[in-house]
C-alpha cells in the first residue's frame, strides 16, 4: 500500500486483501493519531446516541452549551408516544461555574426540569470539563432522586476518557442501574429484549412485529422507542437479542452475569441476516416448535414478495462497486451480504470502532482486492474510492458530501436515514435507495466523467 | 406538538437552558479559519468536538469540511496537551500539507491550562513548522460567550498574527467580514468591485464552502483569503469591520498593532444598513457611488414601496446572532413590520445596548433578551403569550413554527434542512430583495391557504 502515500502511522490500520494472505492483522481499538482528520467522535457522543431514544426521560447535558446544542434532535430515533428526548437541556456552564464548580447549577437545573416536564427518569451526562473540575454528580443525582422520587442517573461520559465505545459502556452502566427495579410479573417465558436497536425511521417497530408474530413477548427495546418502565423490567426477559455489537454487548454480558439471561448477536439488515435473526431466537425456545414454524412462515412469506421485487434492482446494479465506511463493524458484515444480493461487490470496507475479531471476520468475507480500513479519514476514503472505482459510498453525515463531490451515489446508513432499512421491507428500501442513487443521471455531469464538452 | 410541554407562564430559571439559541466558541473559530486559503482548522481538545463541528458545518453547507483534532485522551488531560498538539502539528504538515494550521482551544484544553501561544512558539522553535508555513491560534473556551465569540476570536487571531506594518502603505482597504455566508462574502467583494474600491476581505469562505462539483475531493478548495493578502493587511489604508460583535474586535486589534484606522458598520442587511456600508466604503475610498449601485438600491426601494401594504403591522419573532439581528430588526422596522420578540443566546452588554437603542427609538414595547436565559424555550413562551405572524431564525425554529402554526423563514446559523444560504446573499440591496421576497412568499402563501373561498384572490 506504499504507493498510496498513506500516513506512516496509519498503515497498520489499513490492509488490502490479497491471495495467500495469512497474517495481516489490522490494528484497531486504538485512539486516533493526534492531528488526524478522523471521522470519529468521543465518549459523550457514544453515550448520547445509545440513551437518546429513551423518550420519557429527560437528558440533561452537564457542561458548556456546545455538547447539548450539537446533539439536539440529530438522530431520527422515533417515539410512538412522549418525545422528551428531542429537546435540548443544558446547564450551560460558564467561566464562574468552571472555577467554583457546577454542582449547584446542576441541582437547580434538575429540579427545574423535573418540575416542568414530570419525566419518568433523568439521565445526567458529564462532559469533558465536568471530569476536570470534579463536580460530584453522583451526589447531586442521589439528592435529586431522593427529593423527586424518580431515578436520576449519572452517565460518566467525559469526552476524553476513551473512545465512543467507552461511551456506549457508560450508557449501558446507567441502564443497568434501572434494570431490575421493575416488576417482572406476568412476563412470558418466551420473551426477549431487543438490544442495540434505536428505532431509526421506525425500524424497531418492524422488528418487534416479527417477533410478536412468532408468539414472543418483547419486554423492552433498548433503547429504540424506549420507556423507563420497560427498561426497569428488562431483567424479566428470557433472552437478549443484541444488534449493533459495539454499543450493547457490554450490557448483554452484564445482564447475563447478574440475571443469567443468555444473549445472541443478530443483524436485521439484508434477507440472510434478517431471517437468521428470527431463526436464532426460535432456536432458543426448542420446546415450542410453533415459534420456529412461525419464523419460517414469516420468512417465506416475506421473501416470496421481496425476492422478485429486488430483481430489477439487481439487473441494473450487477457489476457496480460499493465502498462502506460506517460506525460499527457488525453493520459492515450485513451490508456486504445485502449488497451482494443485489449484484454489487464491495471494494472498500471499514468502520470507526471495529475490533480485531470484527476485522478478521471482515477479511474472511471480503473479495480479493478489497481494502479494509479502521478509523479512516477523508483523504484515504476518497483516494480508495477513486482508485477502486466505487459507484456508491455507504456512510454517515461526514462522508456524504465526499461521495457527492466525487460524483458517486450515496446511502446514509447512519443517524440520518429517512426510511427503515432494517427488516425485509428495509431490504427493499435499501435496494431502492441504492438503485436510485447509483443509477441517477446526475453523476454523468461530474467533470470527472467528461463534464462540459 | 413536539414542544407540547412548553408552558405559557414564564418563570425565572436559575440554571437550566432549554433549546439553546447559541452554541459554543470552537465552531465559530473553525468556520473563520476555513475562510483562509489552504488552511486546516485544528481543534485542540477531545475528538468529539471536532466531529460535532464538522458535522454541523457539513449539514449547513452540504460540503465536506476538513479539520483535524488533537484527540485528547485521559493522559493528555492530566499532563497537559502540549505533546498532543506538537505531534499533531507534525502529522498535519506531513500528511495533509496545509499552508496554515489554525488551532483553536476547547473547554477541555482551556481548563487544563494549555497555552496555545507558548505551544505554537515551541513548535516554531523546534523547527516543526516548515518554511513558508504558519501555525496560528485563538483561545476559544466553550464556557465563555458563544459561537459568535469564537468566530471573533479566530478572526482577531488572523488579524494580529498575520498583520505586519512595513511602513509602506498599500492602496487598499481591509474589510473584515462578520459571521456571514459565503454568498454574502462574494456579494461584498462584488459591491467593492462595482464601487471600484481595492479591498482585502477576510475571512472569505466563498469558493470554500460553496465549491463547485469537481469530481474530486479537494482538501483545500480554491477560495479563502490568501497568505499574501493577509500579510498585507497591516499596510492597508483603513479597515471596515462589518459587525460590532463578530468583526470589530479584529479591527481594534489590527489598529493597535499596525495603526490601521478602522470604522465599524452594521452588517449590510436590509436597506439602511446597506446604505451606510456603501456610503462609508465609497467615502473611505474617495469614489463616487456608481449608477449601477444606485439602480440596485432603487429596485429594492421600489419593491418595498410596492409591497408595503402586505407587510405593515405584521408581527415578527426573531432569534439568532447579534450582528445579523441588529440590521435585520432595523430592516423589519423600515418595512413597517413589527418586531415583537427578539432572542439571542449570545451574551454581551454591547449588543444589549445597541439593540435597546434601536428599539427604544422605534419599537420600545418589543421583548428582547440576550445571554443567560435567552433560549428558544423563552421565545416560544413569549410567542404563546403574544402571538406573531412570522418567525425568523435558524432551522431549530421549525419546531416552534409548527407548534404555533406560524409562517417561518430560515435565516442565520445553522440551516440544516434547506439550501440557498450558500448561494444567495442576504447582504446588499440584492440581499434585501431576497429577504423581502422570502417574507412576502411565506406571508402570502399563508393568506392563500387560510382564505375563505370567496376571499381567495387571484391577484392579491
Amino acid at each position: 500500500m506504499e504507493h498510496l502515500g498513506i500516513l506512516e502511522g496509519r498503515q497498520k490500520q489499513i490492509l488490502e486483501k490479497r491471495s495467500g494472505m495469512t497474517q495481516a492483522d489490522i490494528a484497531c481499538d486504538t485512539s486516533s493519531l493526534s492531528g488526524s482528520v478522523s471521522q470519529r467522535a468521543c465518549v459523550f457522543c457514544g453515550s448520547r446516541v445509545v440513551l437518546y431514544p429513551v423518550a420519557d426521560a429527560i437528558h440533561l447535558v452537564h457542561g458548556p452549551i456546545g455538547c447539548a446544542a450539537y446533539t439536539w434532535d440529530i438522530r431520527g430515533a422515533v417515539s410512538s408516544g412522549p418525545e422528551l428526548h428531542r429537546l435540548s437541556f443544558s446547564t450551560d456552564l460558564q467561566e464562574m461555574d468552571v472555577i467554583y464548580g457546577g454542582e449547584k447549577k446542576l441541582y437547580t437545573s434538575l429540579i427545574e426540569l423535573i418540575e416542568q416536564y414530570k419525566p419518568k427518569a433523568a439521565f445526567i451526562y458529564s462532559t469533558c470539563i465536568v471530569g476536570l473540575i470534579g463536580d460530584d454528580i453522583e451526589a447531586v443525582c442521589r439528592k435529586v432522586a431522593r427529593e423527586t422520587g424518580i431515578p436520576v442517573l449519572p452517565v460518566h461520559s467525559e469526552g476524553f476518557k476513551g473512545t465512543k465505545k467507552d461511551g456506549y459502556k457508560a450508557a449501558c452502566h446507567a441502564l443497568m442501574q434501572l434494570i431490575g427495579t421493575g416488576s417482572t410479573e406476568d412476563i412470558s417465558k418466551y420473551s426477549i429484549n431487543i438490544l442495540g436497536e434505536f428505532n431509526l425511521a421506525g425500524e424497531a417497530w418492524i422488528i418487534r412485529q416479527y417477533y410478536e408474530k412468532m408468539g414472543i413477548e418483547v419486554v423492552s427495546t433498548l433503547t429504540g422507542d424506549g420507556r423507563i418502565d420497560a427498561v426497569r423490567r428488562a431483567h424479566g426477559a428470557s433472552l437478549n437479542v443484541v444488534q449493533c455489537s459495539g454499543s450493547m454487548t457490554w450490557l448483554a454480558k452484564e445482564m447475563e452475569e447478574k440475571y443469567g439471561i443468555p444473549f445472541i448477536r443478530v443483524s436485521y439488515f439484508g434477507i440472510e441476516d434478517m431471517s437468521k435473526s428470527l431463526y436464532d431466537v426460535a432456536l432458543k425456545f426448542p420446546e415450542r416448535p410453533d415459534i420456529m414454524e412461525a419464523a419460517k412462515q414469516i420468512v417465506s412469506e416475506e421473501v416470496k414478495t421481496l425476492y422478485p421485487s429486488l430483481q430489477k434492482f439487481k439487473k441494473a446494479l450487477t457489476g457496480k462497486k460499493a465502498a462502506i465506511y460506517v460506525g460499527g463493524a457488525f453493520k459492515t458484515f450485513s451490508l456486504i451480504k445485502a449488497l451482494r444480493s443485489i449484484g454489487m461487490s464491495v471494494v472498500l470496507a471499514g468502520s470507526q470502532t471495529g475490533n480485531k475479531d470484527d476485522y478478521a471476520r471482515l477479511r474472511e468475507m471480503c473479495d480479493e482486492g478489497t481494502v479494509i480500513v479502521d478509523d479512516s479519514n477523508p483523504v484515504e476514503l476518497s483516494k480508495f474510492i477513486l482508485e477502486k472505482g466505487a459507484d456508491l459510498l455507504i456512510g454517515g453525515v461526514k462522508e456524504r458530501p465526499i461521495a457527492f463531490k466525487l460524483g458517486i451515489g450515496f446511502c446514509d446508513h447512519n443517524h440520518e436515514r429517512k426510511i427503515p432499512l432494517a427488516g425485509f421491507v428495509g431490504m427493499y428500501n435499501f435496494a431502492l435507495e441504492v438503485y436510485q442513487s447509483v443509477m441517477s443521471p446526475v453523476w454523468q455531469f461530474a467533470p470527472r466523467k467528461g463534464g462540459l464538452q | 406538538m413536539l414542544l407540547r410541554h412548553t408552558s405559557k407562564e414564564v418563570k425565572v430559571r436559575e440554571g437550566l437552558t432549554i433549546n439553546p439559541a447559541k452554541t459554543c466558541q470552537p465552531i465559530g473559530a473553525m468556520y473563520a479559519a476555513l475562510g483562509i486559503h489552504g488552511c486546516l482548522p485544528h481543534s485542540h481538545g477531545s475528538q468529539g468536538c471536532c466531529s460535532y463541528h464538522r458535522s454541523t458545518l457539513t449539514r449547513h453547507y452540504k460540503e465536506p469540511v476538513m479539520a483535524a483534532t488533537s484527540s485528547f485522551t485521559e493522559g493528555a488531560s492530566v499532563f497537559g496537551g502540549q505533546a498532543n498538539l506538537l505531534s499533531a502539528i507534525d502529522t498535519i504538515f506531513a500528511v495533509y500539507d496545509p499552508d496554515i494550521i489554525a488551532v483553536h482551544s476547547t473547554c477541555l484544553s482551556e481548563t487544563i491550562g494549555d497555552d496555545l501561544q507558548q505551544i505554537s512558539k515551541k513548535a516554531k522553535d523546534d523547527g516543526k513548522i516548515p518554511e513558508g508555513k504558519y501555525v496560528i491560534y485563538a483561545s476559544t473556551p466553550s464556557f465563555v460567550g458563544s459561537h459568535v465569540t469564537g468566530y471573533a476570536n479566530m478572526v482577531t487571531g488572523i488579524a494580529t498574527q498575520f498583520g505586519v506594518s512595513t511602513g509602506v502603505k498599500k492602496s487598499q482597504h481591509n474589510i473584515i467580514a462578520g459571521w456571514m455566508e459565503p454568498s454574502d462574502m462574494r456579494e461584498i467583494k462584488r459591491i467593492a468591485q462595482v464601487l471600484g474600491v481595492n479591498i482585502v476581505l477576510f475571512p472569505d469562505t466563498s469558493d470554500v464552502l460553496d465549491a463547485p462539483q469537481s469530481g474530486k475531493h479537494l482538501f483545500y478548495p480554491k477560495g479563502g483569503t490568501t497568505i499574501a493578502e493577509l500579510k498585507s493587511i497591516g499596510d492597508s489604508l483603513s479597515t471596515l469591520a462589518l459587525g460590532s460583535i463578530s468583526a470589530e474586535p479584529a479591527a481594534i486589534a489590527l489598529e493597535k498593532k499596525c495603526k490601521v484606522p478602522f470604522e465599524t458598520v452594521d452588517m449590510p442587511i436590509g436597506l439602511s444598513a446597506t446604505d451606510r456600508f456603501i456610503m462609508v466604503l465609497s467615502q473611505r475610498a474617495g469614489v463616487k457611488v456608481p449608477d449601477e449601485v444606485t439602480a440596485e438600491r432603487g429596485r429594492l426601494v421600489d419593491v418595498m414601496c410596492d409591497m408595503e401594504q402586505y407587510l405593515h403591522g405584521k408581527r415578527v419573532a426573531l432569534f439568532g446572532d447579534p450582528d445579523q439581528l441588529l440590521p435585520l430588526t432595523e430592516f423589519l422596522l423600515d418595512l413597517n413590520m413589527k418586531p415583537v420578540h427578539i432572542v439571542s443566546g449570545t451574551p454581551g452588554q454591547q449588543f444589549d445596548k445597541q439593540m435597546r437603542l434601536l428599539l427604544n427609538e422605534r419599537s420600545p414595547e418589543t421583548n428582547f433578551r440576550n445571554g443567560t436565559g435567552a433560549d428558544m424555550f423563552l421565545l416560544h413562551q413569549w410567542m404563546k403569550n403574544e402571538p406573531v405572524d412570522l418567525l425568523i431564525g435558524n432551522t431549530y425554529g421549525k419546531y416552534m413554527a409548527r407548534d404555533e402554526d406560524v409562517p417561518f423563514i430560515r435565516f442565520g446559523f445553522p440551516i440544516l434542512d434547506r439550501i440557498g444560504h450558500s448561494y444567495f446573499p442576504n447582504v446588499g440591496y440584492s440581499g434585501g430583495l431576497r429577504l423581502v421576497e422570502k417574507i412576502l412568499g411565506v406571508l402570502m402563501d399563508r393568506q392563500d391557504r387560510d382564505a375563505l373561498e370567496e376571499k381567495f384572490e387571484l391577484v392579491m
